[in-house]
């Protein structure tokens, strides 16, 4: 599924290979893997970069998939300075993984954390994983050189340990200042295994790997070749459950994000980098089309307010959307024994370890229901409130969770006026009281009208139209 | 009783001739009598018990679970046992102790089977002797033999004055004396290159390997994994076939078993070989072939002749070169197979703890012998990468074209082929030991190791004595999963030839009622 998404040529036959090399945390002294033959090859990640300040200004880019191979799991190696030990914890040995493969085709940090974003997004849309980096469920490898236009590419040096899209970024700008400054200084770059220090902002070396392994490979006696077919190779009589038909898999392949992303934009007229927003956070869109479909305030006026306000009050306390339903196993399922790669909480150094059947613990869900906001935004669109009255609705929405956001606007008070002849009279009745600001506005100070229109909000109480509010007073102006 | 065969001591056991602890007993009994045999490393007395008790408790109720329930047998210790130390006859497994079982020797177990001992083999089955285990080598039961020693003019009773005994073969050679030595009905053992069939023949005993793929390796130690298969030893040939069809099937934990159903059966009993075509490779014509083994080839062509079956000469050009080959392809897979044994998670571990490679290094030269570090270090070295090419995937291109030799044969109409099993009847260990490990397996494995490149199925069935009054065996070769059809054939030739019962009556004088030759008439083999 995911060769598919990525736009690879999936190989029908592909071959698994023994990777030997001896470390504590590989109990076999081999790695199971594709090294010949891997399930799937030249694809390709679209991914939007911002172009300039504005976020408006985005160009898309493309970074080709040299290949996608399924391979082991290797245990985990926690290393004790103090007792200058290393503690092995083998959970996760021998879990199937998929990795994939980039062609050195990105420039920058940006470029590669937003690749790696877009990569997240299509793995948990299709149910391939949750690809969280902090748990450890994606794990990303960068490999970093520098080199004078038109020439060749430079020594590459790999670092490794990154837990998050931001370091991720980060390690590899710090990496490309690190060597142009050695080679400017006349050094020369090994070609060497980092990883980088959170701490200082820059990568170091790894004491453990050195110099060039020969791994002798060697085809895995006891997996034969991968065969997956297609509606035309399919052999007659075959047992569904037995084989893979990759034109079954692709008809039913989810929707991709920047399908997704499309369609908001045309379904709703939003800003592309509003649909990419809304997809960054996990569960937002699902709550987003959820609040849309029990209200008809506009799609903009949603959108605005779920991506400004609620997105707001959820990130300025941590919180999660916690809407996203449980993502679905990965379909893909072969006959030989191979697992799927877990979720597994990330070990900080040193830090006490988490069990590996254990989630981390999430953030807490938001306390505002789609159905509340929807609720309030059809209560805005109605004109039964005001626009700041709905934000204090909200507020309080968010403190005191239960109350529904009706309950709130009659216990506050905050209904709009709705008799306009009523505030014809209030309107009447500032103007008399207020002559000079009156006269300002008839000899053409535009600003002066807002002084008349927040005169009348407060003799209202705030519950008057602001726009309602303008509208007759000009109408008395102009009369 | 013992000298029965598995089906008449089944049947005994159902009309409650005998019951399961009884039967235990005999064996227990005499496994300890033979110790000097060292054929068991492990003998599990109590685990055997409590299973023999269960078994009588299922036969008094009448519910017995087959066969083989109430059956004494004996494994191989390169197979995975839960809860019985595992050794592999390596330092490197001293004190293992498996949380599983194998599949075949699940399978055994559910059908009421009851695991007398695991036994002595080559250390991790690499050698055709049985002698280079830690635990000491496999001593031949026809030394013992009344056959064995008139012929040499040795005193019937003498004491056991075994300097100059003879080795058993391997690397099954404790399966293979275990179950010629009555102690057992049925061993398992595991083949490579011919590690069960090789004892089977020096031991006088039916050994008989599977085609790759119709038998589970899940918890078979593995040396080879494209080539090894479990093996079965036992006294004959229907017998062989009994367990075959308990331990024949697919197994999800084993990716290389073949999917197809497998269907219990039952072999019948051939008369009318005339339809039969007998191949006789001319390549198996070897020097070093003793002119005993080579006339009794000769005279069991001419046996299936006389009764109106073709007998061919055939060829299996790329013969010479399989030697070499398999010495690469199997050395690069122990290498890799070898690589789990760093003293981390179980097994051998050194006191060394400076540094995780000196601790590597020190484990693995402790643990492991020469033959095994000797064929680490060739594997290693064909699986370099400027090596790679040139060697292995050199003789994988050699394996095919071996593979195809037999394919080729099979195609033109022939239904199996007749070759030795091994050059000559079973040497000394005296003499044997005046060779290394590896020429000696160079030498022995010549007729059986191609067998296994080609992943076909093999029995050595025991034709007659030598001069020497040691028992030579003769080997067929079937087509892939044509694993009945092989042993059909092989139990008419069986019976043609009546090889003859060891005799050891006079080394144990006080157990010689287990060894009557009882007069089976009053037997009903009905189920």
């Amino acid at each position: 599924m995911t060769g598919l998404a990525l736009s690879c040529r999936i190989n029908k036959k592909s071959l698994f290979d023994r990777k030997h090399y001896f470390y504590a945390d590989l109990p076999a002294g081999y790695q199971i893997t594709q090294q010949r033959l891997p399930i799937a090859v030249n694809g390709s990640l679209a991914y939007s970069v911002c172009a300039g300040k504005k976020p408006s200004q985005v160009i898309t880019k493309t970074v080709r998939i040299k290949q996608i191979q399924l391979e082991q799991d290797s245990g985990k190696s926690l290393h004790d300075e103090l007792r200058s030990q290393t503690l092995i914890d083998l959970n996760r040995a021998g879990v199937g993984l998929l990795e994939v493969v980039l062609e050195p085709d990105m420039s920058c940090g940006e470029e590669a954390a937003t690749a790696v974003r877009e990569l997240q997004l299509i793995l948990q849309a299709l149910g391939t994983s949750q690809a969280n980096m902090a748990e450890g469920q994606l794990r990303v490898d960068a490999n970093i050189s520098v080199h004078h236009p038109g020439e060749p590419l430079g020594v590459r040096t790999e670092v490794k340990n990154l837990n998050s899209a931001r370091f991720l970024a980060k390690a590899i700008d710090s990496e490309i200042e690190r060597q142009i400054h050695e080679l400017e200084n006349g050094r020369e770059i090994l070609n060497e295994t980092r990883s980088f220090d959170y701490k200082l902002g820059c990568t170091m070396p790894m004491r453990d790997k050195e110099g060039k392994q020969d791994y002798r490979f060697m085809p895995e006696p006891n997996l034969p070749p991968l065969l997956l077919y297609d509606t035309a190779s399919l052999p007659p009589g075959a047992d569904p459950q037995q084989v893979i038909n990759i034109d079954w898999i692709r008809e039913r392949l989810p929707e991709l994000p920047s399908e997704t992303r499309e369609k908001l934009v045309q379904q709703y007229g939003m800003l592309p980098e509003h649909s990419f927003a809304l997809l960054n956070e996990v569960g937002l869109l699902e709550f987003f089309q959820n609040v849309i479909k029990e209200t008809r305030a506009e799609p903009k006026k949603v959108t605005s307010w779920v991506l400004n306000i609620f997105l707001g009050f959820l990130k300025q306390q941590n919180l999660a959307v916690n809407e996203s339903s449980q993502s679905p196993r990965s379909p893909a399922r072969s006959s030989f024994t191979s697992g799927e790669s877990v979720g597994r909480t990330d070990q900080k150094q040193g830090a006490c370890c988490w069990s590996a059947s254990e989630k981390c613990h999430g953030p807490e869900p938001s306390p505002v229901t789609p159905a509340a906001l929807a609720e309030l935004l059809s209560l805005l669109d109605r004109k039964a409130i005001s626009s700041s009255a709905a934000k204090q609705v909200f507020e309080e929405l968010w403190r005191s969770k239960g109350k529904t956001p009706s309950q709130i606007v009659s216990e506050k008070r905050l209904e709009l006026m709705q008799d306009e002849e009523a505030l014809e009279r209030v309107c009447h009745a500032v103007m008399e009281e207020h002559p000079q600001v009156v006269m300002d506005v008839k000899r053409g100070n535009s600003r002066a009208i807002n002084k008349l229109i927040g005169l009348v909000l407060k003799a209202t109480l705030s519950r008057a139209d602001p726009t309602v509010i303008k509208e007759i007073l000009e109408k008395k102006l102009s009369s | 009783m013992l000298g029965r065969t598995l089906r008449e001591v089944s049947a005994a056991l159902k009309q409650g001739q005998i019951t399961p602890t009884e039967l235990y007993q005999k064996c227990l009994s005499l496994i300890k009598k033979t110790k000097f045999l060292n054929a068991y490393i492990t003998v599990s007395e109590d685990v055997a018990l409590k299973q023999a008790e269960d078994s009588e408790k299922r036969y008094k109720k009448g519910h017995s679970l087959g066969d083989l329930d109430g059956i004494p047998i004996a494994v191989k210790d390169n197979f995975s046992t839960s809860g019985i130390e595992t050794t592999c006859a390596s330092n490197m497994l001293k004190g293992y102790v498996p949380p599983y079982n194998a599949t075949v020797v699940q399978k055994l177990l559910d059908q009421g089977a009851i695991l007398m001992g695991k036994t002595n083999l080559d250390e991790f089955a690499m050698g055709s002797g049985s002698t280079d285990g830690v635990f000491g080598p496999v001593k031949n039961p026809w030394s013992y033999s009344k056959q064995y020693r008139e012929k040499r003019k040795q005193k019937p009773h003498g004491e056991k004055e075994d300097s100059n005994w003879l080795i058993t073969g391997g690397s099954s050679g404790g399966s293979a004396a275990a179950v010629a030595a009555f102690t057992c009905f049925a061993a398992l053992g595991s083949d490579t290159g011919g590690s069960t069939r090789n004892p089977a023949a020096h031991c006088g005993v039916v050994g008989f390997k599977p085609s790759y793929g119709l038998v589970s390796r899940h918890g078979l130690i593995p040396l080879v994994n494209s080539m090894d298969v479990p093996g079965i030893l036992t006294r004959c040939v229907d017998d062989a076939a009994l367990v075959l069809g308990v331990l024949a099937g697919h197994d999800p934990k084993d990716s290389t078993t073949v999917q197809d159903p497998v269907k219990p059966f039952t072999l019948p009993t051939l008369t009318d070989v005339s339809k039969l075509c007998i191949g006789i490779p001319k390549e198996y014509l070897a020097p070093e072939l003793s002119s005993e083994v080579r006339s009794f080839w000769s005279k069991a062509a001419n046996l299936f002749e006389s009764e109106g079956a073709k007998v061919i000469e055939v060829s299996l050009p790329h013969t010479s070169y399989s030697i070499v080959c398999y010495h690469v392809l199997c050395t690069s897979e122990v290498a890799s197979n070898m690589a789990r044994f760093d003293g981390l998670e179980y097994g051998h571990r050194c006191d060394i703890d400076v540094s995780t490679e000196a601790m590597y290094a020190a484990t693995r030269r402790e643990g492991f012998n020469d033959v095994v570090r000797g064929r680490i270090l060739s594997g290693n070295f064909f699986l370099l990468k400027e090596n790679y090419e040139n060697y292995f995937i050199k003789a994988q291109k050699v394996r095919r074209l071996i593979a195809n030799d037999f394919v080729n044969v099979f195609n033109s109409g022939v239904d199996v082929l007749l070759t030795p099993t091994t050059l000559s009847d079973a040497v000394p260990y005296l003499e044997f030991i005046k060779e290394d490990n590896r020429t000696r397996s160079a030498q022995d494995d010549i007729f059986t190791q191609a067998v296994n490149m080609a992943g076909l199925p093999a029995v050595s069935v025991p034709v007659a004595l030598s001069n020497q009054g040691l028992p030579i065996g003769l080997q067929f070769i079937g087509r892939a999963f044509r694993d009945q059809q092989l042993l059909t054939i092989a139990k008419w030739f069986e019976k043609q030839v009546q090889f003859p019962v060891i005799q050891l009556q006079e080394l144990m004088d006080d157990c010689s009622s287990v060894f009557e030759i009882e007069k089976l008439g009053s037997v009903s083999l009905k189920q």
